[in-house]
């Protein structure tokens, strides 16, 4: 590799241009990459501005469909709906009772998976991968049978059951990603210099392999508060926001739902950014 | 550092060996919790959908085991083009994932520089609108008096009759776009892992775009092409709320007869049924795939 093609080489890898650099032959840069790269990301946010635009319609009776002028009372009446209120209740509850459990009972199997060698280690990485390739409502299906066949009233209950059943899997895998580039030589030094395993966990293992619970933990959550197909075949009478917009939608959807759904979108958004911001910070720090 | 950086830049499959009883004990003690749930609400109720997919009876006076295997035929012969559906829809889906995701993902990985990260969060920003909106996003968009077809319609480009909302390709154009990130995030991972020096490399032996790409580039982005492949056909497959939202009765695809079987009919035999042909075919073609990539690759 000649010293040109190193700092090429080098300046894609830390994902700058390359424009000062000489081009290589073959690699004059096309038009078409980037316009459909473009044209695909306005795609994926056409549904996005669509449903912030409706929530601002000033529609008259059932259907939200054609444009009849700028309004903001469906955000001033946005909680004159006492069902949002608790279906978004019941949602918010759900969701954080299953990150909690889902993170703590997943990133115990992924310790165990990349810190500890045993029988059936294998076994357990196929099994913890089958309920990701199970689709959703074989799931919701299934666990419906199970409650039906021994008379488990459907409710709140069931659907933290049903949520940290499918959360567990993805909680393990990301987890895993985290733990396995882990150097274990750390933990060594640790237990060289007189910790005891539980120490050496809390001081050395959890802080190092914390960015990777809390991504977890965010899936999770995220994962447990969408949720429609599993929880509809479990919740009973219970409502739940992905429910009760599902309902709503029967009849016409009404502007409310498109207003909660850019609130939500707006704090997703936001969490994620911060979130970005506080590393780049630490990383400058 | 010079002792670390062999661990870190091979993070090996083999955690290190820690044989010790005391040790093993351990593991299995942090796996009980977490394996005893997934036991207890994935495996059980797996084999309990069997169980009640081969019981008879009704809902007012129950259901009981006659071990009545015939309601598979039953089920195939009455649901045929369901079946169908669900399999050519997810395969449609897949495909068309894959012709929009590569180039995205390409684009992405090889032409976004310092854009990387923003451009993939933007892929994944649909993610922060709920599935069920997102989805009736695409009534509202193409609703029939709505911003799209009514403004063709008003400017006269479309006859006062065109539809797309409930048709075939509003349920496979909202398939698609729900999916596509899933199509994208794995392609990229596996197109961004490439080391730009393979790609000069093959320039360098005179190997043109074409050859290159086909070459060099497209045989390293597999594992994720596949992986990509999987997150889109398996949920796809048993979807159906892009049907039921965006479609017509002759867009049904076997998730919508499981969940009227089940949530409607209280038919739980037959929702059962069918619920385990889908799995079963899905199955079956997760295990060839993990057979041809090796379960590594997959299970991470």
């Amino acid at each position: 590799m000649t010293d040109v093609d190193a700092a090429v080489a080098f300046e894609r890898a830390e994902g700058r241009g390359t424009s000062n650099a000489p081009r290589r032959r073959g690699r004059k840069k096309g038009w078409f990459l980037p316009t459909f790269a473009g044209l695909v990301i306005a795609y994926l946010f056409l549904p996005i501005a669509v449903m912030i635009l409706y929530g601002f319609n000033d529609y008259a009776g059932k259907y939200n469909y054609a444009w009849q002028g700028f309004t903001l009372r469906h955000w001033g009446n946005l909680f004159d709906d006492p069902d949002l209120v608790t279906a978004l209740q019941n949602s918010i509850i759900i969701a954080v009772v299953v990150t909690a459990l889902a993170t703590i009972l997943g990133t115990m199997i992924a310790l165990a998976l990349t810190r500890y060698r045993f029988r059936g280690r294998g076994a357990t990485n196929m099994f913890i991968f089958l309920p990701m390739a199970t689709p959703e409502i074989v799931m919701g299906a299934s666990l419906l049978t199970l409650f039906v066949t021994f008379g488990v009233p459907l409710g709140f209950g069931t659907i933290l059951i049903a949520h940290v059943m499918f959360c567990i899997s993805f909680v393990v895998v990301t987890v895993k990603a985290r733990t396995q580039g882990f150097n274990a030589e750390w933990e060594e030094a640790a237990k060289d210099l007189g910790a005891t395993p539980w120490v050496t966990f809390w001081t050395v293992t959890f802080p190092l392999i914390l960015p990777g619970i809390a991504a977890a933990a965010a899936l999770a959550f995220a994962l447990s508060i969408d949720d429609y197909v599993v929880s509809t075949f479990n919740a009973g009478k219970t409502v739940t926001f992905p429910l009760w917009v599902y309902g709503a939608s029967r009849q016409g959807v009404p502007a409310t739902v498109n207003v909660m759904g850019t609130i939500i979108f707006l704090v997703g958004v936001g969490l994620a950014l911060l979130n970005v911001w506080f590393q780049r910070r630490r990383e400058v720090a | 550092m010079a002792v670390v950086a062999p661990t870190v830049a091979q993070p090996s499959a083999q955690p290190p060996a820690r044989r010790s009883p005391r040790v093993r004990w351990i593991a299995y003690l942090l796996l009980a919790p977490g394996l005893g749930w997934l036991f207890l609400f994935w495996l059980w109720p797996s084999i309990q959908m069997f169980i009640t997919s081969l019981q008879t009876g009704t809902y007012a006076e129950g259901y009981t085991f006659t071990g009545n295997v015939g309601i598979y035929r039953d089920v195939l012969a009455a649901y045929p083009e369901q079946l169908f559906r669900s399999l050519v829809y997810a395969l449609i889906v897949t495909v068309a994932c894959l012709a929009i995701g590569y180039p995205l993902a390409y684009a992405i990985a090889m032409r976004a520089g310092r854009w990387k990260n923003a451009i993939l969060f933007m892929v994944i920003l649909p993610f922060f609108v709920s599935y069920i909106i997102r989805t009736l996003s695409w009534k509202f968009i193409l609703a029939d008096d709505g911003i799209f077809l009514g403004t063709l319609k008003s400017i006269g480009l479309l006859p006062d009759d065109a539809q797309i909302v409930n048709t075939t390709s509003a349920v496979l154009g909202g398939l698609i776009y729900n999916f596509l990130p899933f199509m994208v995030l794995p392609l990229f991972v596996s197109l961004d892992k490439i080391d730009p020096s393979l790609l000069e490399a093959a320039g360098d032996l005179y190997s043109n775009k074409r050859s290159t790409f086909l070459r060099v580039t497209l045989p390293l982005s597999l594992p994720g092409l596949l992986a990509g492949s999987l997150l889109t056909f398996i949920p796809v497959a048993g979807d159906f709320i892009n049907a039921e939202l965006l479609g017509n009765p002759n867009t049904t695809m076997l998730g919508n007869v499981i969940q009227v079987q089940m949530l409607e009919h209280n038919d739980y035999p037959t929702g059962a049924a069918i619920s385990f042909i889908l799995m079963a075919a899905i199955l079956i073609g997760v295990f060839v795939y993990a057979k041809l990539l090796g379960t590594e690759e997959l299970t991470g």
